[in-house]
């Protein structure tokens, strides 16, 4: 396995990588067993500007689970899921990918292990949808999973009810489209750990819930999601884990029905909740005090 | 006051060849609302591929055939044919026939097919790695940079100094620019249009105000040059240019197409690029390189001309997407014929007078260039 790196360390080795995008043979990644730590941060602390983001955020996510990311806006939600994937450079603490420190993969091999689905979905040019969908399969691009790319492209489409979008062009569909071919990519990418900022921000209400039914599954299928999502009934319903941030620290940390008390939410939101329970006996509603 | 006029009446005809050999692939688009896009998009590309080979071919031909000396298509054939060891038709019969191929014509065309294929594929990856259509090598002044460069050479070692200086400085002149306006003109991973254009704005008035430096300073004898460079010229095409200018564009051209499945991730976004495998940081770094090197070789000897580099990529990608699989090679061959049937025009549009080839490109591609700013102003985000 080492040896892998060390063909990357001269600089004809850097220059080929440079040139054929590091297509040297990455590491596989390999079934997790339930409950197995697929990544996780571990007293990470972050400051932009003069601002601090996060302090001391520890959080595992582990194989078979459904993660919610819970807290009022700038709590830190967003930039946790940044140095979880790599894109915000932690100052303290460590981040873990699949038994590894993050820095010990290739964007490549990372990108074989954990999908992203950020919250805002441009696109420069007028590919099409499906051409989008397609492009969640290039990390695995000269592995023998190459030969999955039809059907994980199908799929994926069939999955998030984008079939009919296929041949439109991705910068001429609405918000909600968008975010459902976006959630497409990422399925098709096929990686074991789900990364999602507010996917259902922009949907309705038929596919806010078709959206969470996909990650329970995904999580039931040994997968492993992290969701930010606003909506704290949505995230009652399906996560299985509820981790509440509020001013870059965690507040709370469990199963939904023991993290959201109406106490704990109406101090973080800074406005008074109540959770009534579901009158035909499902999971807790939660409401703003009206 | 006439050259001027009668010019951009006949520029439309000669200098966007590419749109007949486009033309029948438009019919494919009404099968776009269909299921089979893909299909039909690759359909289209093969098509505009023959198309695109078809019309280099004839054109070289017929730039062998155009000049005072009369040489007819079979003669150019002919000729070509024993130069590749071929015993097969006619030699030229004029006298000069040969010499008139072989020292003038067909340095020029070949000058010509290398230029035009360097420019219209570093647009492509210009565009591709602003992740905004209206970057352009002359739009945002790389090429002026590149010229200010070339012009530091020419003012300080004199007008004898050798190509291979002209073509290295502007090189770094085009790295440097390069460098520059990726630094100043991005945000967030993309290129906003207004930021895109006022870089240029702003680039293009210092290197304006540099060439205008070495103007002032320069002998009678670099003056000349330098003024023969903002107009941009293929008329100092000799085999030695060719060799200098060859190797480097072909470097650049085949490094365009190791990265081009990659560019298309770029699209995204640099933060999802990097999610789905892409190493940002380094791609983004050879491509900078790249375009500054088919820059260099697109103004080394034959000075600024603008707007190949737009025009070409947009009407490949309106063909056949905006995948850089295809837009790569597409666009290397439609910058060749572009620029060959551009040089054909200038120098034959006028009896006895060579039009500098810079302004016909600029005379078309300016027009084109409103005609996009308007279409990518009035759907936002929309870059179709």
């Amino acid at each position: 396995m080492s040896d892998l790196r060390h063909e990357g360390s001269s600089f004809l080795g850097s220059l080929r990588a440079a040139v054929t995008g590091a297509r040297r043979r990455s590491r596989l990644p390999g079934p997790s067993a339930p409950g197995e730590v697929v990544t996780a941060a571990r007293g990470v602390s972050l400051t932009l500007g003069a601002a601090p983001i996060l302090r001391d955020v520890s959080v595992d996510v582990r194989a078979g689970e459904l993660r919610a990311l819970l807290g009022p806006n700038g709590a830190g939600k967003s930039s946790l899921l940044a140095v979880l994937t790599g894109d915000l450079d932690a100052e303290a603490g460590d981040v873990v990918v699949d038994g590894r420190a993050l820095g010990a993969w290739t964007p490549t091999e990372l990108a074989l292990r954990r999908s992203v689905m950020l919250q805002h979905v441009s696109l420069s040019f007028p590919f099409t949808a499906v051409d989008v969908v397609r492009m969640g399969r290039s990390p695995w691009r000269g592995t023998p999973f190459e030969s999955e790319d039809d059907v994980a492209v199908a799929e994926a489409m069939a999955a998030t009810d984008v079939e009919h979008l296929a041949d439109r062009h991705f910068t001429s569909l609405s918000g909600g489209e968008k975010a459902r071919v976006a959630l497409a990519r990422v399925l098709a990418q096929r990686t074991a750990l789900l990364l999602l900022d507010e996917p259902t921000a922009a949907l309705d209400l038929k596919h806010q819930e078709l959206v969470l039914q996909l990650a329970r599954a995904h999580a039931a299928a040994g997968g492993a999601v992290v969701v930010v999502v606003h909506d704290l009934s949505l995230a009652a319903a399906y996560a299985d884990q509820a981790t509440v941030l509020a001013r870059g620290r965690v507040v709370a940390d469990g199963a939904p029905r023991d993290v959201l008390t109406a106490e704990l939410l109406t101090d973080v939101y800074d406005y008074p909740v109540e959770i009534v329970d579901h009158p035909g006996g499902g999971a807790p509603i939660v409401l703003p005090r009206r | 006051m006439s050259a001027p006029v009668t010019s951009p009446a006949g520029a439309p005809q000669d200098g966007s060849a590419p749109v007949p050999d486009a033309a029948p692939d438009e019919g494919d688009r009404s099968a776009r609302v269909g299921p089979a896009v893909g299909r039909g998009r690759r359909r289209a590309a093969r098509w505009l591929t023959v198309g695109l080979g078809v019309a280099l071919a004839v054109l070289t031909v017929v730039s062998g055939m155009t000049g005072q000396v009369p040489v007819s298509p079979a003669e150019v054939l002919g000729s070509l044919a024993h130069h590749l060891g071929l015993d097969w038709g006619p030699m030229p019969s004029h006298p000069q026939g040969e010499n008139a191929l072989w020292v003038v014509r067909f340095p020029r065309v070949v000058l010509a097919i290398v230029v035009g294929a360097a420019l219209a594929c570093s647009g492509a990856l210009m565009q591709g790695v602003f992740g905004n259509p209206l970057a352009e090598p002359g739009v945002i002044g790389v090429s002026s940079g590149a010229a200010v460069g070339a012009c530091a050479v020419i003012v300080t070692a004199g007008a004898l100094v050798p190509g291979t200086w002209v073509a290295a400085a502007a090189f770094l002149g085009g790295l440097v620019t390069t460098f520059v306006v990726y630094a100043l003109a991005r945000a967030g991973g993309r290129t906003e249009v207004v930021t895109l254009v006022l870089t240029g704005i702003a680039v293009n008035a210092f290197a304006g105000g540099m060439l205008a430096f070495f103007t002032f300073v320069a002998d009678p004898a670099a003056r000349e040059q330098i003024v023969f460079w903002q107009l941009g010229s293929l008329g100092g095409a000799t085999w030695k240019s060719v060799s200098i200018v060859l190797p480097i564009a072909a470097v650049g051209v085949t490094g365009a197409m190791l990265v081009r499945r990659r560019m298309d991730l770029l699209a995204l976004g640099e933060r999802a690029a990097q999610h789905l495998g892409v190493d940002v940081e380094r791609l983004r770094q050879l491509v900078i390189v790249l375009v500054a090197l088919l820059v260099s070789a697109g103004v080394a000897f034959t000075g600024i001309i603008a707007f190949v580099g737009l025009v070409v990529p947009h009407l490949v990608r309106m063909v056949c997407g905006p995948s850089h699989r295809t837009l790569i090679p597409a666009s290397v061959l439609g910058g060749a014929v572009v620029l060959l049937a551009a040089d054909l025009l200038a120098r034959n549009a006028v009896a006895n007078v060579e039009l500098p080839l810079g302004m016909i490109t600029s005379l078309v591609g300016g027009p084109f260039f409103f005609y996009l700013l308007r279409r990518t102003r009035s759907r936002q985000g929309g870059w179709a």
